[in-house]
């Protein structure tokens, strides 16, 4: 077995065997040592079980979220992933080690929820000191221009907005030039164009070839964002997939409309529409997301430029979820024949 | 504590939190010129007043400055600071010698500090005399560290202040910080058994040839820090297992 973390790229030079010399390009995704492995794991909190067995195995380089309303278990799991609390039932390994011994070795950056930047320290002695405590950390001016934190690296860290200290957290859990890092819900203090700022960052620091695994209850950072979208609801993994695949599932909208004298056979015709419904004078318009939403719309007014009261809104996760736990729970199992198959061997290619 | 780095900005935080550095240098300052500045010049059984309350107010000062590490660390906990440090290869080991090293900072710095103002009010001693002095309070400040960080992670930060400063005020009292309260009797035995008598007793071993502290002091300074690391422990493991 090769000594290596995660997926490994062979470069086998065959030299002498033909005329030309070939160069061929292997990748091994090795399921191992690499990457991270949850098996089973279960933790409860006197009656309230936050996570019920949850099994997921995730490549190195991947970059994961965990998706899913409030009480989801999204925390929970990262706690135990980050060794902060012990599991009642399974385990977790990172990089083939327990995870004390993965953040002992300096392996793992992490943004908690809470974790206020200590004060009486400027953002640069923070971070230098941070950078003292790892075997491995990254220059800390190279940190600083990298989280965009350079400007007001001289300020005292209690002086800092929401988002500018939500950039400091994220320099902090990144000086340790870390293999994994783990961010709960990173952009929840923080308002819409901090939001994008913040994923732009995330965006340069992934290409690194990181594995990430961060927590959200927005679908629109995990779709931009992440490879692959685990969804939880109620401590269990509902969904696994890709963004598009859980997109599908979850981000639909609905198009309502008062529309007199249509058929609603003949308004499911209507491209990028998956179901019509009519209550009276108001029909109802699915759609799988919002392009084909915005497309159903523009075709609606086309087609009948009477179409009054027009109201184009998401399903909603919450809704969505809702949905998804309840098939889920009458049948944990295979409810959506997708949490067995899907939450082991996506992305490690 | 290999990180001297992390150390170093330990101390730097502790010396820019301008509260703590007016409790536990400042008030024993004020206290020791109200007392003793009217008092420069009076002597009583054979010593010099201001030099009897140089030391008791030192006892009480580097005490002070010792527990205050103990509201730094319930000020972490209550930023999750804490928890975000325990996913750092820093071990409790030396986030703890960090901050026991920085209490022991800020202790030297009151003992300094009222050193330099005994010595305007005429305090004379010899270079050993001063060394001894010291040396001896640093032992005696052992299990005020230990309470410390065990208060650091029994109380919030709002409960801690006046916690604190009634600790330390009762610690002081008992041990004979503003003068002795017991001469004799059974409440003088019991006063013995505490730490902060001890302390004091450090303090004014300046004051008489007896010499160093009896084997009491050194019993007492060791069962209280032993018995208090046991507590410090169970409290510690208590407050990490909790659901946060």
């Amino acid at each position: 077995m090769f000594e290596t973390f995660g997926p490994t790229t062979l470069r086998i030079h065959l030299e002498g065997l033909s005329i030309c010399e070939k160069v061929v390009d292997v990748t091994i995704a090795d399921d191992r040592p690499g990457g991270i492995v949850l098996s089973h794991l279960t933790k409860s909190f006197g009656d309230v079980q936050a996570v019920r067995s949850i099994d997921l195995t995730i490549a190195t380089g991947e970059i994961v979220a965990l998706l899913g309303p409030n009480g989801a278990g999204k925390t929970t799991t990262i706690d135990m992933v980050l060794g902060l609390s012990q599991p009642d039932k399974g385990s977790v390994t990172l990089f083939g080690m327990t995870p004390a011994n993965a953040v002992k070795a300096g392996l793992i950056g992490g943004m908690l929820q809470t974790g206020t930047p200590v004060q009486y320290l400027s953002v640069r002695e923070l971070i230098t000191m941070m950078a003292s405590i790892y075997p491995h950390p990254l220059d800390v001016d190279e940190v600083l221009h990298l989280t965009g934190t350079f400007e007001f690296a001289e300020r005292p860290t209690t002086k800092l907005s929401g988002g500018q200290t939500q950039r400091v957290r994220f320099a902090v859990a990144l000086v340790a030039d870390p293999d994994l890092l783990v961010l709960d819900e990173p952009t929840a203090a923080i308002d819409v164009e901090g939001r994008r700022d913040f994923w732009n960052i995330m965006r340069k620091v992934a290409a690194q070839g990181k594995t990430v695994i961060f927590a959200t209850h927005y679908l629109e950072e995990a779709d931009a964002f992440a490879d692959r979208i685990v969804l939880m609801a109620r401590g269990r993994i509902v969904a696994d997939g890709p963004p598009t695949e859980i997109k599908a599932r979850v981000g639909g909208r609905v198009i309502r409309a008062t529309l007199l004298d249509v058929a609603t056979s003949e308004l499911s015709t209507i491209v990028g529409v998956t179901n019509a419904e009519r209550r009276g004078d108001a029909v109802t318009l699915a759609c799988a997301d919002s392009d084909s939403s915005d497309r159903a719309l523009r075709e609606l007014l086309a087609r009948y430029p009477g179409a009054r009261d027009l109201e184009v809104r998401g399903v909603g996760l919450e809704e969505a979820f809702l949905e998804l736990t309840a098939d889920n729970d009458e049948d944990a199992d295979d409810g959506l024949g997708f949490s067995d198959d899907g939450t082991k061997g996506h992305g490690l290619g | 504590m290999k990180n001297l780095t992390y150390l170093r900005f330990e101390i730097l935080r502790t010396l820019r939190n301008r509260r703590f550095l007016i409790f536990s240098l400042v008030f024993p300052l004020v206290l020791f010129f109200a007392v003793a500045g009217p008092n420069k010049n009076v002597v009583v059984e054979g010593i010099h007043f201001p030099l009897y309350y140089m030391t008791g107010m030192a006892a009480w000062g580097s005490m002070t400055a010792m527990l205050s590490s103990g509201a730094r660390i319930a000020a972490e906990r209550q930023i999750g600071w804490t928890r975000q440090m325990k996913i750092t290869p820093l071990s409790t080991r030396s986030y703890f010698t960090a901050k026991v090293l920085s209490g022991y900072m800020m202790s030297i710095f009151a003992l300094v500090a009222l050193a330099i103002a005994g010595t305007t009010l005429g305090v004379r001693l010899s270079a050993v005399q001063w060394l001894t002095m010291l040396l001896l309070l640093l032992v005696g400040l052992v299990p005020f560290a230990i309470i410390g960080i065990m208060l650091g992670h029994l109380m919030k930060v709002d409960s801690l202040g006046p916690a604190l400063g009634g600790i330390t005020s009762l610690f002081a009292l008992l041990g004979g910080s503003f003068g002795p309260i017991f001469q004799s009797g059974v409440m003088l035995n019991v006063v013995k058994d505490i730490p902060s008598y001890w302390l004091v007793q450090a303090s004014q071993s300046v004051l008489s040839q007896s010499g160093w502290p009896p084997l009491q002091a050194w019993v007492v300074i060791v069962v209280w820090s032993l018995a208090m690391t046991r507590l410090a422990i169970r409290v510690y493991r208590r407050d990490t297992l909790r659901v946060l």
